[in-house]
């Protein structure tokens, strides 16, 4: 009898820090995320960045930091103003937090090609 | 009116027990959980603890009146019953500021918990609580980078850490610890953490664990895009020799070190904290014989305390425990003192063990790290305890993964996203977490063959130190 492994293989990937180990979400997803950001009073941030420098600290606004926004479909159509002026640029939402002066949330909505 | 000398002995509650006394901003307020012999009044032994904490001795002495001892007496201010205790007492002492050098966290502790302990007239006493006043907590550094700095250096946001501890922990080579560390990291970890044993032992000398696991996180980094760390042990038999190897994980590029802040002594500590200030290092800091001190409920000093002086001597993540793993610790307690850590303001919370209000200025915060006997079953718990502020540790939870390390870690990574994502999208995560975890598993084998490993495992002993309620 051939001898059959259970151990499987596990292949490094690379990913884009928080959320990078989940699927892509759905649009259902990220209005949810959106709608939390919102909810904890942060301002909304678009960031993106060609993927050969995504460890950069500085990634390019997107316009500027939506502050004090709380129009959910505001910064839906914003992120998709951004995809398709960058389609080939990593696009993500940031969670501006100006009491800590950090990020209460940060995940990448669009990969870039 | 200048005094008169009377040789003997005076009754302590003449001079150290003041009912009347309103504490000032600037005191250092202190509350000591009492357990006196038989038949010594409440009011006798309280002000014994005052005394022999601060001015007093056994016998009245001349020299006292050369200066105005009522300056600089500690003073018990308040007794408090211990609800459903009817033995123990609190006594509530207020300490002037000048009896502490500025910036000395080891001062403090040798007045505080010094010969008092071992005093005769006492059977049992532990220090619950310190009020550190805002004009001590201003002369101390904190901690080197503090919570939003840490965050920045490490591009870790919106969520807690994720650690592990490369284990065995005693006896692997430094090439075959630094493997253990690039498994961990390629597979998802943020950080792994060298053993509080790990030291420099014959098995494997230090500069060459360091040179392994800096090639490792290297490596790492570039292959999966993302930061990380491994926490370099400086824990060392001298100061000398522990400055040495943190200058050493610098010349490495390395972004974190370690110190067991109890075993190597608050000195140590406070220096090394402002080594790592001056040089851009974050500090991790473990802290083994804390249960010695902190576990029996009427005799030595709460966790709390330590906690604080911890934030005072400076660390940028100290363990907490895991209210839901394999080591002691009670919820609400818990909760208590990861509040002294990362808040900048805690008020007095008696349901919390919190005694006094206390401002923290503009110190730092601490990332709270739970670490000890957890695996995947136990992330949405651990997320809605811990709160994003934290470094969530699993040992056997990552290297006992059926594939190895490297898939213990990523499962651990898929399921503490999934909790997070749940979380912001306003599930509630503990009673849903089940659903939570499978769902997750659907994307993830890792996460799955996680789930069916550790499904049976649960550590269900009752607390030994629990906050005093009826």
């Amino acid at each position: 009898m051939p001898f059959k492994s259970t151990v499987g293989d596990y292949q490094t990937v690379a990913t884009l820090e928080t959320f990078g180990f989940l699927p892509p979400f759905t649009q259902d997803e990220i209005y949810d995320q959106i709608a939390y950001i919102i909810a904890q009073g942060w301002s909304p941030l678009i960031e993106h960045v060609h993927p050969s420098n995504s460890m950069a600290t500085y990634w390019s606004y997107w316009k500027l930091p939506f502050f004090g926004e709380k129009d959910l479909n505001v910064i839906v159509s914003e992120l998709e103003a951004a995809h398709r002026a960058y389609p080939d640029h990593h696009v993500r939402l940031v969670g501006y937090d100006a009491y800590t002066q950090s990020q209460g949330s940060c995940f990448v909505v669009f990969e870039g090609r | 009116m200048a005094k008169k000398y009377d040789a003997g002995v005076k009754e302590y509650r003449d001079t150290y027990w003041t009912p009347d006394y309103v504490p000032l901003d600037s005191d250092l307020l202190a509350c000591f959980k009492c357990t006196g012999q038989e038949g010594v009044p409440r009011e006798e032994v309280a002000a014994a603890v005052a005394a022999e904490s601060s001015t007093g001795t056994w016998s009245t002495v001349w020299s006292e009146l050369l200066t105005d001892l009522d300056f600089y007496k500690g003073r018990c201010y308040r007794i408090e019953d211990v609800p459903g205790d009817k033995e123990a007492f609190y006594a509530f002492i207020a300490y002037p500021l000048d009896l502490f050098e500025e910036g000395s966290i080891t001062n403090v502790l040798t007045s505080l918990v010094g010969n008092v302990f071992g005093f005769k007239a006492l059977r049992h006493l532990r220090l619950e609580d310190i009020r550190f006043p805002l004009a001590f907590i201003k002369t101390c550094m904190g901690p080197p980078n503090g919570i939003q700095v840490e965050r920045d250096r490490m591009n870790k946001y919106g969520r807690p850490l994720l650690g592990c501890t490369i284990k065995p922990k005693l006896g692997l080579s430094g090439k075959n610890y630094g493997r253990v560390v690039y498994e961990c990291l390629r597979g998802g970890l943020d950080f792994t953490k060298d053993d509080e044993n790990i030291n420099s032992q014959p098995f494997q000398r230090w500069q060459n664990r360091f040179e392994f696991v800096a090639e490792a996180v290297k490596l790492s980094e570039q292959e999966t895009g993302e930061k990380k760390g491994h926490y370099l042990n400086c824990t060392a038999a001298t100061p000398e020799e522990m400055y040495e190897r943190a200058e050493f994980a610098k010349e490495l590029g390395q972004p974190i070190i370690m110190h067991d802040y109890i075993t190597g002594g608050f000195t140590a500590n406070t220096g090394l904290a402002k080594w790592c200030r001056k040089n851009g290092m974050l500090l991790h800091i473990h802290r083994a014989m804390h249960a010695v001190i902190d576990r029996h409920p009427k005799h030595g000093i709460h966790f709390r305390v330590l906690a604080k002086c911890l934030r005072l001597s400076g660390g940028d993540q100290l363990h907490t425990g895991t209210v839901v793993g394999k080591l002691e610790g009670d919820r609400q307690s818990t909760l208590g003192y990861i509040d002294q850590l990362r808040e900048s303001f805690v008020p007095e919370d008696r349901s919390r063990g919190n005694f006094f209000d206390q401002d923290w200025g503009s110190l730092g915060g601490v990332f709270a790290v739970a670490s000890g006997g957890i695996h995947v079953w136990h992330m949405p718990a651990l997320v809605a305890i811990f709160g994003d502020d934290s470094v969530l540790q699993f040992g056997g939870g990552t290297h006992g993964h059926p594939w190895g390390s490297a898939a213990g870690a990523a499962a651990n990574r898929v399921a503490l996203e999934a909790c997070v994502k749940a979380r912001n999208a306003g599930r509630e995560i503990e009673r849903e977490g089940r659903d939570i975890l499978l769902e997750a598993a659907k994307h993830s084998p890792e996460l799955a063959i996680a789930l069916e490993t550790w499904k049976e495992i649960k550590f269900e002993f009752d607390t030994v130190d629990k906050l005093d309620v009826n």
